[in-house]
């Protein structure tokens, strides 16, 4: 039996998958369930990046097969069925620090875990955290950040999420390069994460998904 | 009596070629990629000592002088570097007072310089995709070269001659040409500064750690032409094209550490290691797309009698097996965040091993902490030699008491008895 999209999709094969939406479509099917079965695809690539059996590569094949699927099935929607997403976090690089590699990957993991990210970009100035925060409410912040620089940047952030009254509102996540418990200490963030995994991880404890 | 000059010289290259050669130093060397750490060490911003060569200078020479490592780096390549960038527009950095911060350091810019589509261009004639499509990009004031045909047409009298050099007449080449012959001045006063450096270092009793700079091809292609996700995705899209360009990449990578090691004198060649490490692609992907071009550029500088020092940046750990596969005694593998004892184990005996006082520790941690590190390094990575002591990466914010805590408690802890 041929292989369906989620098999293809999760093993990255960019052509096929592309060729069996392009078949899908033209037979009629309802694009909301393809994008159901890309969503699928992406929760088995995620599943796969935490076991190790995939890298940072895959992610950014699996990111560009679903954009190019989106692509297809976009004008095709009447509406978009939004998926449950379980919790909000917003994450970003924080002030002087232009490094995204890290940040995207805890953002598409994040993603793929169900939660409803905001990701606020890189060189994010403290004040943008505080408003942002005010607007979107996010149980979990995450700070990244690549270099030594971003760890008084961190800390800056910090004082002003404590500062604007909103510390006990939110878990402060940090992560990136030289990150480690040391570097927590002196940011005074709530936890570190090693990886794109264990950063997820902490998102599902403190939000309980 | 105080050593002469030279004796120290003598006895501190001794020292780091004993450990590179696997034996035993009378201690374990000690040196750091110091950053702009001797600019706030000195009081001057980040961007001063960009700019200005005497204050970069004076910044390096009082780190030198008070910290006294066991080998120097000469600070203008990497970090003299304003006035030039300012000249061509460069576009692949933002730096202090250009985008940054004045008392931030410079970052890289990623982009996509080089299309997927052009990769036969590039395997084509390089010179002729860097000049007329890549240089315009990377440098806002070279933009004018893109209107130059390939000059590989401009053969003879009826081949090329009679029109071909039109292009150069025009306004915006003539611009270009002009930033050039600028650019050739700025980098004219980089080499001085640079030269005079190397003596007065040499002079005072300083050898430098390294006299040439290379890369693994992988990371060439990666990190300047199709950029982290271009050079990621094409592992699947184009393999054998990302293989044929690594391959096209390694000579240069031979020739550009064999010309710095013609001028320098010296054999130890940096080769920063940016995009093969843990997770940024599997261990087939490495042993297929990362190592053996990579491998191949340190045989071929050992066979020149070369020393390849490849700072692994990262997390390393799951390659070390593989990396084992050189020459015994000539590399220094340096790491960052890979695991020092799994790394002593498997490299022990067979290359010399640097680092990793995490930088974490020295720039939010206290002088116990930093000496707590240093000793664990001494006592199991440095056992029986083979081993040369340093920061996980640059020291840039690292904090002076830390820095000279791990100097002090090098000196004291590392000797072999």
């Amino acid at each position: 039996m041929a292989k369906g999209l989620v098999e293809l999709m999760s093993d990255l094969m960019e052509e096929e998958t592309l060729a069996l939406v392009k078949e899908k479509i033209a037979q009629g099917a309802d694009p909301n369930q393809i994008l159901d079965d890309a969503r699928s695809a992406m929760e088995l690539v995620g599943k796969r990046f935490e076991s190790c059996e995939y890298f940072i590569p895959d992610l950014m094949m699996a990111g560009e097969i679903l954009r190019e699927i989106s692509e297809l099935v976009k004008p095709l929607l009447v509406k978009e069925k939004g998926a449950q997403k379980s919790g909000k976090v917003i994450i970003g690089t924080v002030a002087g620090d232009i490094h995204d590699i890290g940040k995207d990957i805890v953002t598409f993991m994040l993603d793929v875990s169900g939660f409803d990210v905001l990701d606020l970009g890189i060189d994010v100035p403290v004040e943008t955290f505080v408003t942002k925060i005010k607007e979107f409410q996010p149980k979990v912040v995450g700070l990244s950040g690549f270099l030594t620089l971003a760890f008084d940047s961190m800390k800056q952030t910090v004082e002003a999420i404590e500062k604007a009254g909103l510390r006990d509102k939110v878990k402060i996540m940090i992560g990136g390069g030289q990150i480690d418990d040391e570097v927590r200490k002196y940011v005074k963030a709530d936890a570190y994460g090693k990886d794109a995994v264990a950063g997820v991880q902490l998102a599902k404890k403190w939000i309980g998904a | 009596m105080a050593e002469s000059s030279e004796e120290l010289y003598r006895q501190r290259e001794q020292r780091v070629n004993d450990a590179i050669a696997l034996k035993k130093p009378d201690r374990v060397p000690i040196m750091v990629l110091f950053g702009f750490f001797p600019a706030r060490y000195s009081g001057f911003t980040v961007r001063e000592v960009m700019y200005d060569p005497e204050k970069m200078w004076q910044a390096q020479w009082k780190t030198l002088t008070e910290f006294q490592p066991d080998m120097d780096q000469n600070p203008y390549f990497l970090r003299y570097l304003g006035p030039i960038l300012e000249t061509l527009d460069f576009k692949q950095l933002i730096w202090p007072g250009h985008g940054m911060k004045a008392d931030h350091t410079y970052q890289f810019v990623e982009g996509e310089y080089m299309a997927a589509d052009e990769y036969d261009h590039f395997l084509l004639d390089t010179t002729d995709f860097m000049m007329r499509r890549y240089w315009p990009r990377v440098c806002g004031g070279l933009k004018g070269l893109e209107k130059l045909p390939p000059l590989h047409n401009i053969i003879s009298y009826y081949m090329g001659i009679p029109t071909g050099f039109g292009a150069f007449s025009l306004p915006e080449v003539i611009e270009a040409v002009d930033v050039l012959k600028k650019a050739g001045q700025e980098s004219a006063r980089i080499g001085g500064y640079a030269r005079k450096y190397s003596e007065k270092a040499r002079a005072e009793g300083f050898p430098l750690q390294v006299g040439a700079i290379s890369q693994a091809p992988y990371d060439t292609l990666g990190d300047f032409f199709r950029g982290t996700k271009g050079v990621m995705l094409d592992m699947y899209r184009r393999p054998d094209k990302v293989i044929k360009a690594c391959e096209h990449i390694l000579p240069f990578m031979i020739e550009m550490a064999m010309s710095g090691y013609k001028v320098s004198g010296n054999p130890r060649v940096f080769i920063p290691i940016h995009k093969g490490l843990d997770g940024f692609m599997s261990l087939e992907q490495f042993k297929k797309f990362f190592w053996p071009t990579l491998r191949e550029l340190m045989i071929a500088l050992i066979n020149q009698g070369l020393n390849p020092c490849p700072l692994w940046e990262g997390d390393c750990t799951s390659r070390l097996e593989i990396i084992k596969d050189i020459p015994e005694g000539k590399a220094c593998y340096a790491f960052e965040a890979t695991n020092m004892i799994k790394a002593k184990e498997v490299l022990g005996g067979r290359v010399c091993i640097r680092g990793n006082v995490p930088l974490s520790v020295l720039v939010a941690g206290t002088p116990e902490d930093v000496r707590t590190h240093v000793e664990a390094l001494i006592d199991v990575v440095g056992k029986d030699g083979g081993y040369i002591m340093d920061s996980s990466t640059g020291l840039d914010d690292a904090k002076p008491e830390n820095v000279k805590a791990m100097f002090e408690a090098t000196r004291e802890h590392g000797v072999y008895r």
